[in-house]
């Protein structure tokens, strides 16, 4: 039963995992549905720091200022929030090169049928006129995309987005 | 309202190791910073992002006091930052704010409600333990030495005259000496930072 779990949806714990692997120290975040999942585990977590925001532009430049210190900070906010927060990202993320993954709850994606929510529509649109790169996990077997977009953040001085494809599942039975 | 040169001039004197995010104020801070290396010059990469870059900072470096000069018009485009710091308490940020009700570089046009807000209630309210608000230059200076000694987050209000331009942006004299990129660079280079 658990390997069903860990294979066919994103657990809260593989992502948490994946931070710690890659040394994230702060988490500047707004809610979504996509990723609240992460919630208690990240307020658990000893080695992180998580800074509210009440509007996703402020993300990027809190991200900036972390980075411009020394620290790793993740970005995680929905794709509604990315677009709100289109010109921080290019001034305060592309323009100081910082390189930081914003993890991006996907709200609206579908892989059947037609995709009516025009916030899914529009973010891979959104993401390719920043010229930002994406990567989409939807399940266990995708954690490794995670660790490519840190490693390209680092490698290009640029923000790198994962898209989560998947909705809150419940948490591995330990 | 006093300018703000002749306030940077007083806070230069105080300043101590502090990093400095000079926001609106910078090209006057420019010529007045003794510690070029702890500066962090960089004009205006987005609008409304000075104080959450700032609070970054202080977040990141707990142990050095980080000294912002916002602006009212940056702060009205994020007002919620201040609840982000107030949250998370950083006790090295100095959160200065230039008031001069107008967005002055794109030809003196006045903010929402200019000249009836009071931006150390907001802070206040927001839940910063500590807000100031200054008109007067004289009294701004008496009360320096003891704001920069109390525990942050502090914020502090400070009518300013308007220095009103109206040249085309391309037209305008370039005031940063570095890039952005550098200036920062420059202060992880000061800071010993990887």
């Amino acid at each position: 039963m658990n390997d069903m779990v860990t294979t066919q949806h994103l657990s809260p714990e593989t992502v948490l995992a994946q931070m710690k692997k890659h040394g994230v120290t702060h988490v500047v975040w707004l809610p979504d549905s996509e990723t609240n999942w992460l919630y208690l585990l990240m307020q658990a977590e000893p080695t992180l720091t998580l800074v509210a925001v009440s509007r996703e532009g402020l993300a990027a430049s809190i991200a900036a200022g972390l980075a411009a210190g020394g620290k790793k900070p993740l970005i995680l906010i929905q794709n509604t929030g990315l677009m709100e927060s289109g010109d921080s990202i290019r001034g305060w993320l592309l323009g100081l090169n910082i390189p930081v993954v914003l993890m991006v709850g996907l709200r609206g994606w579908t892989r059947h049928g037609v995709t009516q929510d025009t916030a899914a529509v529009y973010t891979e649109r959104f993401l390719n006129a920043f010229n930002i790169s994406y990567y989409l996990v939807e399940s266990d077997a995708d954690a490794s995309r995670i660790s490519v977009a840190f490693e390209e953040a680092e490698k290009t001085n640029r923000p790198v987005a994962v898209l989560v494809g998947d909705e809150y599942h419940g948490f591995m039975t330990k | 309202m006093f300018k703000t040169a002749d306030m940077l001039n007083i806070f230069q004197k105080y300043r101590g190791d502090a990093i400095v995010v000079p926001g609106r104020g910078g090209r006057h801070w420019i010529n007045i910073s003794q510690k070029p290396k702890l500066d962090v010059p960089l004009g205006d990469p987005a609008m409304g992002g000075h104080c959450a870059f700032a609070f970054g900072l202080a977040m990141a470096l707990p142990h050095r006091k980080v000294v912002l000069f916002d602006s009212e018009g940056d702060l009205q485009m994020s007002l919620g930052v201040l609840m982000s710091v107030a949250e998370q308490k950083p006790a090295n940020f100095y959160h200065f704010m230039l008031d001069n009700e107008c967005y002055a570089t794109t030809g003196g046009q006045p903010v929402p409600n200019a000249k009836n807000v009071q931006y150390d209630l907001i802070a206040k309210g927001s839940g910063y333990p500590r807000a100031f608000a200054f008109d007067e230059l004289d009294a701004f200076a008496k009360a320096l030495p003891d704001i920069l000694e109390q525990k942050g987050p502090v914020f502090v209000a400070m009518k300013v005259v308007p220095e009103v331009e109206n040249e085309a942006i391309g037209q305008r004299k370039r005031w940063m000496t570095r890039t952005r990129t550098q200036a920062i660079n420059d202060l992880r280079q000061e800071l010993r930072i990887a």
